[in-house]
């Protein structure tokens, strides 16, 4: 076959559209930087598939992980997605810093077009897939074990969703060999976008990547709900959950409702540029107002589908690391569950600048402002769970701590700019990209980072080397207020946001400030890593057999670490809140069960693995136009649905016997421990038992 | 060792050099933008968030000074606060969280609602003179000012006259962009086939960037035009100078700006249709894609 | 395994299949709430359309124009006739022991839902071939993506009848089966409720105006 024919084969794609192909037809720097940074991915690619071959690993990868529906082992692999994406979009960030940083009456290193994939990429992958994976590995990894469940309701749809979600960010990683991505930001408002000012493959790229994911969200929104009102522990009721669930709760009822928004929008963006439909065009009766209000209406609940979670993580790292039941339960929960409602009534404020009047500007700011209300209770409600506490600095705790200083000084930013006059003034400036990463840095990331902190030695057995960690800590801190405190100034002094090249030499000091901190928080990821490579190497000196290394409060901490597949040998009783504190305090903790039953687990499946690569094959197909493939992966993703549906014996029974041999073997471990005090928590005489106080 | 000693020397010099480059830069960087105002309107705005910041220090000053204390005070090991593991509720504390925040909101939503009138984008300015009135559109990579009272045209450069409030009217006729002259006030969005308002007071004469802030594409950084303030006398004397030597705004030269390009410097044109602004935002609202005539009428 | 006795809405299996009843509490639960989500996408076209059939006319046909209300009475009547026809199907599910039963009805909706989806498509076809297609304004995008959502709904719905039928006939009436058509009975209630809106507010109120 010539080449020719092969590319006719392949829609639109040619090999002019390879990276390494531009890199070296047009070699100036910004093509540079995008080869090498598709080379990166290459490389990397490579090497994994060198290290999994010489190290055999394919086999585990692919019967213990790839096809597994165990929630826990989902939740690692959506956190391990998290993790890969944030360090592409971390240097993105990096990047961009520097480019502005010395673009100030020059052009800098980037082209205009590049930058502008950065801005889009950076923003989509560390919302959809960076933010999105890691509270949804959270939620998943955690919060069945918290309701003393065995798994979740739908547990091979979470696997479907973990694999869209990961078919999602892998088209966003071809998209940087393959072509190139949308210059339309996260939020690709049309009529740019649109095909008459889009022209290429780019937003298509953001269109497909996004809808897989907003498809997975979905069904992980029906899954997590189901699980948390249908599989609780018997005596767990709604107003016993640790908090985690209860922010877990209406993550996945704003996700429900919420996400519907962003397909139906993707979609008609979609027709617009695929078969000339009138949505959002500039003639013919289209309007690009639809697509903000669509776009917003699914925009600001999903900060608060990110946000929560997070709240959630620091409840429990609070409450635990001060030693003491949260403070003010129940006003916490109304409070979450206010901000979840709130939070659909206020969508508004992401466009004040629209033309609409000043009354119904004056009306959603206002909304927007009564969320504060219940945010600034649960701020105070942390603050008096550590009064009469006994509190320490551990990594996950120092990180919390950062959150509420850092986090109410967003919170200062985002009433400003809930006030249409003042928005008016710093709308789409480097003020707006500060409050927002304001939001974002220290409430999800700093909350998945404790939480990951917190939930690690959960996990994998073995806890992590806390020196790293707060050096991490410290980076991350001093990073965030260098690189973006800078941005408010300069917001204030006009200087806008996705903008490549600056006029205005008084910028340049602020620029070069946040370009360190930015190299800052860089080092920050770094350090984690280097935590996590360091802890694995002392693993055996780190271990906590016992499960419970922080003297943890929730049932999660009453199983091994890492916990048996089925969670529970026995499912709890619960009688109260912090259950497993209670049973420590009553003598009830480790206790040997009266009798043991059989436990059914779901077995592997190949379904999801063979949906997500069909959706990969989908989504790149769309994107190229290759509509044989189209057909052909659309059809594999559905026969693999139906075909499931014929196969009976999707379970495999643990007899009873094999149950109890290995539980009570961990509880004689157990007893054997010599249990730790609390200031001996980051030594290794922490085995996982904590010293309980009378 | 001692190459050890050059080499920090080194570092704190440029460190301490960098440190004081950013230091100027930033004294002066202090005159732009809304911070800076030239008007009425973007004074009410810079004070109108001074106010807010002030108001909401009454909860964020609590937590700033308690959150140390409490740390300190509840450290692990300490034998000063007393330990109490299962306290979980005071009302009294429960009613001082909610309750503040509360009337904060209340008071920042009153102020709120007050302000989003008054400082409405759309709100004639008091004034004894009747407002220039100037008609924006918003192309790929440049802004085209009407004067049609004057007649005339300028691209990406606007002249108004001070102490006279300006109403402008605008449109785009391509994607949609954002119209804002941050030292005299807020932004509008500006979108094809639809007409927005601003209107804008400059106190004094003088030069004030303005620019697109929704990104547009390639040449989006370079958008930019600046603001001439002047007297009454200057502009007048400005106005008729360009309608007596510039070309018109003809078909070609209308053809010529649709195109997406960065101009090189500003343009003028000395006459223009008249509905011309009308039939560009008609352009887009009709059955099919016109495209515009010089002369106002469709293609 | 005893569960407490919980009904979810909809049709119960209650004591006469105790053990599928059991097991069909979170799994119509977890159903019913993705028919939430499903009608949040379906209430989202439904505003996306109230704004454009007016505002995105561009001079090209109006509602009046291109509705043919005779058709989209009668299949609004088709639809509403399988929703009977399906109710049956449960009924036959729930307390005829012979699958006979059961299969008929599932049948009579099959042909019902497909003489839906057919006269949908003729419709469809005519609009064509009077120049009302989706590319000529913003109004008939809008009627477009909304009514062939819905149509795609049901023909999806269609599809999985036949993969149930066929397990009927491969797996027989077993727990899984069963629980699957309780689903698809509130899948198909559901698309007729939307299309009921669907009648109501784009055909009447578009031909009334
Ligand atoms: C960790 C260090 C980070 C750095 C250095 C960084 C840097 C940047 C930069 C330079 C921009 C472009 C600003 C502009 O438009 O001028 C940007 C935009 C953005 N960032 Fe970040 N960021 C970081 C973390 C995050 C995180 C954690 C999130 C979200 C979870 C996030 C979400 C976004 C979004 C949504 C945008 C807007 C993209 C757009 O304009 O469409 N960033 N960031
Ligand atoms: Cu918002």
């Amino acid at each position: 076959m010539t080449s020719e024919s092969i590319f006719s084969l392949l829609g639109t794609l040619t090999p002019q559209d390879i990276s390494f192909v531009q890199t070296f037809e047009n070699p100036v720097m910004s093509e540079f930087i995008d080869g090498a940074a598709g080379s990166v991915l290459v490389v990397g690619m490579i090497i994994v598939v060198g290290l999994l071959t010489y190290y055999r690993g394919w086999k585990t990868l692919w019967f213990d992980w790839l096809t597994s529906v165990d929630h826990k082992k989902v939740g690692i692999m959506y956190i391990v997605v998290a993790f890969v994406m944030l360090a592409r979009a971390i240097i993105e960030g990096v990047l961009m810093r520097y480019q502005q940083s010395i673009a100030v009456n020059d052009p800098g290193i980037l082209t205009a077009d590049h930058f502008g994939q950065l801005f889009s990429t950076h923003g989509s992958i560390m919302i959809f897939f960076m933010a999105m994976p890691f509270i949804t590995g959270m939620i998943n990894y955690i919060m069945p074990q918290q309701i003393g469940a065995r798994d979740v309701s739908f547990p091979l749809l979470n696997a479907i969703s973990l694999w869209l979600t990961a078919a999602g960010a892998a088209l966003v990683m071809i998209s940087l060999v393959v072509g190139k991505f949308s210059t339309g930001g996260w939020t690709a408002y049309p009529p740019y976008t649109g095909i008459e000012f889009s022209p290429g493959e780019g937003v298509d790229y953001w269109i497909w990547s996004i809808s897989l994911t907003s498809i997975g969200s979905t069904l992980t929104g029906v899954n997590f709900a189901t699980t948390i009102y249908k599989n609780r522990a018997p005596g767990m009721t709604l107003f016993r959950m640790p908090l985690f669930c209860w922010t877990s709760l209406c993550t996945s009822v704003l996700m429900i409702f919420a996400m519907a928004p962003l397909t139906i929008a993707t979609l008609m963006l979609a027709l617009d540029r695929y078969a000339g439909f009138h949505f959002f065009t500039n003639d013919l009766g289209g309007n690009m107002m639809n697509y903000a209000n669509l776009f917003w209406l699914f925009g600001h609940p999903e900060v608060y589908i990110l946000i929560l979670p997070a709240f959630g993580v620091f409840s429990e790292v609070i409450s635990t690391f001060s030693g003491k039941t949260i403070y003010g339960y129940k006003s916490l929960v109304i409070a979450t569950m206010s901000i979840a409602v709130l939070s659909f009534t206020v969508w508004l404020h992401h466009f004040f600048t629209m033309g609409q009047g000043a009354n119904v500007n004056a009306i959603f700011g206002i909304a927007t402002m009564l969320i504060g209300v219940p945010t600034g209770v649960k701020v105070y409600d942390w603050l008096l769970t550590m009064v009469r506490g006994r509190i320490r600095l551990t990594t996950a705790m120092l990180f919390s701590i950062m959150f509420l200083v850092t986090f109410v000084i967003g919170g200062l930013t985002g009433v400003i700019l809930a006030n249409p006059p003042v928005d008016f003034a710093v709308h789409n400036s480097l003020f707006l990209v500060a409050h927002f990463h304001n939001m974002v840095i220290p409430g999800v990331l700093f909350g998945m980072i404790a939480g990951y902190q917190f939930w690690f030695p959960k996990a994998f057995g073995f806890r992590l080397a806390e020196r790293w960690g707060k050096a991490s800590f410290w980076c991350w801190s001093f990073g965030f207020y260098l690189a973006f405190m800078p941005l408010y100034a300069l917001g204030l002094m006009g200087a806008m946001r996705r903008t490549v090249e600056w006029f205005r030499p008084e910028y340049l000091g602020w620029l070069q400030v946040s370009f360190v901190g930015a190299l800052l928080l860089f080092s920050g990821f770094l350090f984690l890593c280097v935590q996590l490579v360091v802890s694995i190497r002392q693993r055996d000196r780190r271990r906590v057999p016992a499960g419970d290394p922080w003297d943890g409060r929730s049932l999660e901490w009453s199983n091994s670490a890492p916990p048996p597949e089925y969670n529970f040998a026995v499912i709890p009783h619960v009688s109260g809140k912090d259950a497993f504190t209670q049973m420590k305090q009553e003598g009830q903790a480790y206790a040997s069960p009266s009798a043991y039953e059989d436990i059914a687990v779901p077995k592997n499946s190949i379904v999801a693995p063979v949906i997500g690569i069909a959706a990969i094959a989908f989504g790149f197909a769309l994107v190229w136009h290759i509509w044989w493939l189209v057909a052909l992966s659309f059809l594999a993703m559905w026969g693999a649905v139906i075909a499931r549906s014929f196969v009976t014996d999707t379970e495999r029974v643990i007899p009873a016997s094999k149950v109890r041999a290995d539980h009570e073997a961990w509880l004689q471990q157990v007893r054997e421990c010599t249990t730790t005090s609390r200031e001996q928590e980051d030594t290794n005489s922490n085995v996982g038992r904590a010293e309980v106080l009378a | 060792m001692r190459r050890h000693q050059e080499l920090t020397k080194i570092l704190v010099r440029s460190a301490g050099g960098l440190l004081l480059l950013m230091l100027s830069s930033m004294a002066a960087a202090a005159s732009v933008g809304f911070i800076n105002p030239a008007g009425p309107i973007a004074e009410a705005l810079r004070d109108h968030l001074i106010f807010i910041v002030v108001v909401m220090m009454v909860v964020i000053v609590p937590l700033f000074i308690a959150l140390p204390w409490v740390l300190w005070r509840y450290r692990l090991g300490t034998k000063s606060g007393s330990y109490q593991p299962n306290w979980e509720f005071s009302w009294i504390l429960e009613v001082l969280i909610w309750g503040l925040p509360a009337v904060i909101v209340v008071v920042l939503g009153w102020n709120l609602w007050h302000q989003s009138y008054e400082l409405d984008p759309y709100k004639p300015l008091a004034s004894t003179e009747a407002p220039l009135e100037i008609e924006a559109i918003a192309l790929d990579w440049k802004w085209v000012f009407i004067y049609p009272e004057q007649g005339i045209v300028s691209v990406n450069e606007v002249m108004i006259v001070a102490g006279r409030p300006v109403s402008f009217r605008l449109t785009s006729g391509t994607v949609m962009q954002s119209f804002m002259i941050p030292r005299l006030g807020g932004q509008i969005y500006t979108m094809a086939g639809m007409v927005t308002k601003m209107n804008l007071l400059a106190s004094e004469p003088g030069q004030f960037r303005g620019l697109n802030t929704q990104y547009n594409g390639m040449g989006f950084a370079n958008q930019k035009f600046m603001t001439h303030a002047v007297s009454q006398a200057d502009f007048d004397r400005w106005a008729t100078n360009m309608s007596a030597s510039r070309p018109p705004l003809n078909q070609a030269a209308w053809a010529q700006l649709t195109k997406p390009s960065v101009l090189a410097a500003p343009q003028f044109f000395g006459s223009v249709a008249e509905g011309f602004f009308t039939a560009v935002v008609a352009g887009f609202t009709g059955g099919s894609h016109h495209h515009i005539k010089a002369d106002g009428t469709d293609l | 395994m005893k569960r407490e006795p919980l009904l979810h809405p909809g049709l119960n299996l209650g004591s006469t299949d105790e053990y599928a009843h059991n097991e069909a509490e979170p799994v119509i639960f977890g159903f019913w709430v993705f028919l939430m989500a499903d009608l949040v996408l379906f209430a989202i076209l439904f505003a996306t359309y109230a704004s454009m059939s007016v505002q995105g006319q561009a001079d090209g046909p109006t509602p009046t124009d291109v509705f043919d209300l005779p058709s989209a009475f009668i299949e609004t009547m088709l639809l509403l006739a399988s929703s009977i026809t399906f109710g049956m199907a449960s009924l036959a599910l729930k307390y005829k022991a012979d699958g006979l039963h059961l299969v008929f009805w599932l049948g009579l909706t099959f042909c019902l839902g497909a003489g839906f989806v057919g006269m949908e498509v003729r419709d469809f076809w005519v609009m064509t071939q009077e120049g009302a297609v989706p590319q000529r304004s913003g109004f008939l995008s809008a009627f477009f993506l909304l009514v062939a959502t819905h149509g795609i709904h049901v023909t999806a719905g269609l599809f999985w009848m036949i993969v149930l039928l066929v397990q009927l006939r491969v797996l027989g009436r077993t727990t899984a089966v069963k629980l699957r058509l309780m689903r698809l009975a509130l899948f198909w209630h559901m698309l007729d409720i939307v299309w009921v809106c669907i009648f109501t507010f784009v055909y009447l109120f578009g031909v009334a105006q």
